[in-house]
């Protein structure tokens, strides 16, 4: 599987972004894509994601499942974190895991991978606790556990280590470790390292 | 549970927890109901004979009270962005969604009527015809609102501009609406002539609502 973007456009707000943006990440790499404030990080992995209209360019998937958009193959995990205060950790999870993995009855592995993920980001404990008491890195841990629970072959991670402790980032570094090893491949917007050992660096908006 | 199911359910426990606003459009409909007397006066033949105007009226506001619920509040706090990328057809998601938000703040409407019809002195009868115009007139409410919700959205402008942007649109459902109730009561034309246009028009909003809406999210995100 290889995600190649080649001369890509992208406007927002009648604001030219970039443009010429070209990168490849094959199965099993991470490219960290870097740069100053406002040179288009977060709109590029929104524009993989679908969330943002292509101006010009091209994206493809190689070798992705051609039933799919490439969208649809993608976990995004932008700044918020699609939490609702009201429902419980347990209740935020599960919604998220059924929505975007689809039915337990036709997808058994669902309710442990779930389990296993919660348990995983260290939020076991407090699965009855309702979103509204959860702390920054809390909520953060529970957005992760998004990814962990439904599997989807692309992450984009907007600036993935925000409000995390050492211990969480540190964690979050081995499930990103893991999801590599599976053959995924993630495009993450940082500004610093993010805890991967053999990462790429796309750096946007060099000095003109 | 299906991804849709998991929305649904979702979303009706939202509306139905602390902070939900379930109760909100019924609350403001009993409010302004109740407040009309007052300002009229006890003059009980003519309270009987705009009673079903003053419903209808009151629920419409109702209904435009919670819509920045529908859509706003998940465009908020990023969850529009997941549910846009999901693979479930986002026409099927706002449907879906729409009909959580009427079962939670349309419905209790249509129960309230009764007790509404009492303090405005309708007929039994009376009262009954409107809670059916209502029953048929809040889903029309609904899918209409959510286009407005859904353009707000777009446009990043909340608050005022939902209720400017549907009012005008909600006109035909609240012409046969109440010409439904007041045919049931003083008639001359039947009750079904108006209330079929009211079903029909009811059906066309669930309708062009659902894909309209869907249109108006995958056209302007960004």
């Amino acid at each position: 599987m290889r995600l190649v973007g080649s001369n890509l456009a992208c406007v927002r707000g009648g604001r030219q972004v970039f443009t010429d943006l070209s990168f490849a990440v094959a199965a099993g790499e991470a490219l960290v894509v870097l740069g100053p404030n406002g040179v288009g990080k977060s709109s590029l992995l929104r524009l993989i994601s679908g969330l943002v209209a292509r101006a010009g360019g091209t994206l493809t998937l190689e070798g992705g499942d051609q039933e799919l958009t490439i969208a649809e193959q993608t976990h995004y995990l932008g700044h918020q974190d699609a939490l609702k205060p009201s429902l419980t950790v347990d209740e935020n999870l599960t919604f998220w895991s059924r929505y975007l993995g689809g039915d337990e009855a036709t997808h058994p592995l669902l309710t442990a991978a779930r389990t296993a993920a919660l348990l995983g980001v260290g939020l076991g404990s407090i699965a009855q606790l309702p979103a509204a008491y959860l702390s920054a890195g809390q909520r953060r841990r529970l957005s992760i556990a998004r990814l962990l629970a439904v599997k989807r072959p692309i992450w984009l991670l907007d600036e993935p280590t925000t409000a995390l402790d050492t211990a969480a980032q540190a964690a979050l570094a081995g499930f990103m470790e893991q999801h590599l090893a599976g053959g995924g491949l993630i495009v993450a917007a940082a500004h610093g390292p993010i805890g991967l050992k053999a990462a790429r660096e796309l750096r946007l908006g060099g000095p003109q | 549970m299906s991804p849709l199911a998991a929305l649904f359910v979702r979303d009706f426990r939202l509306a139905i927890r602390v902070g939900g606003g379930a109760l909100i459009g019924v609350l403001f409909f009993l409010i302004v109901v109740t407040l009309v007397p007052f300002a009229m006066g006890p003059d009980l033949a003519l309270l009987a004979r705009v009673g079903p105007a003053i419903l209808w009226i009151g629920a419409l506001l109702a209904s435009l009270l919670t819509l920045d619920r529908l859509l706003a509040i998940d465009h908020e706090d990023g969850s529009l962005d997941l549910i846009l990328s999901a693979r479930v057809t986002l026409e099927l998601s706002v449907a879906v969604k729409a009909v959580a938000h009427w079962l939670t703040t349309g419905l209790p409407l249509v129960i309230a009527t009764p007790l509404l019809g009492l303090l405005l002195n309708l007929e039994p009868q009376a009262t009954g015809a409107v809670a059916l115009t209502l029953l048929v007139g809040t889903p029309a409410l609904t899918f209409i609102g959510l286009i407005g919700a859904a353009i707000t959205v777009a446009l990043r402008r909340g608050g005022l501009l939902v209720a400017v942007l549907v009012l005008p649109l909600t006109v035909p459902v609240l012409i046969f609406g109440v010409a439904a109730s007041n045919a049931a009561i003083v008639g001359p034309v039947r009750f079904g002539t108006p209330f079929s246009i009211l079903c029909g028009l009811a059906l066309m909003s669930i309708v062009l609502g659902t894909f309209a809406a869907a249109a108006a999210l995958r056209h302007a995100m960004d």
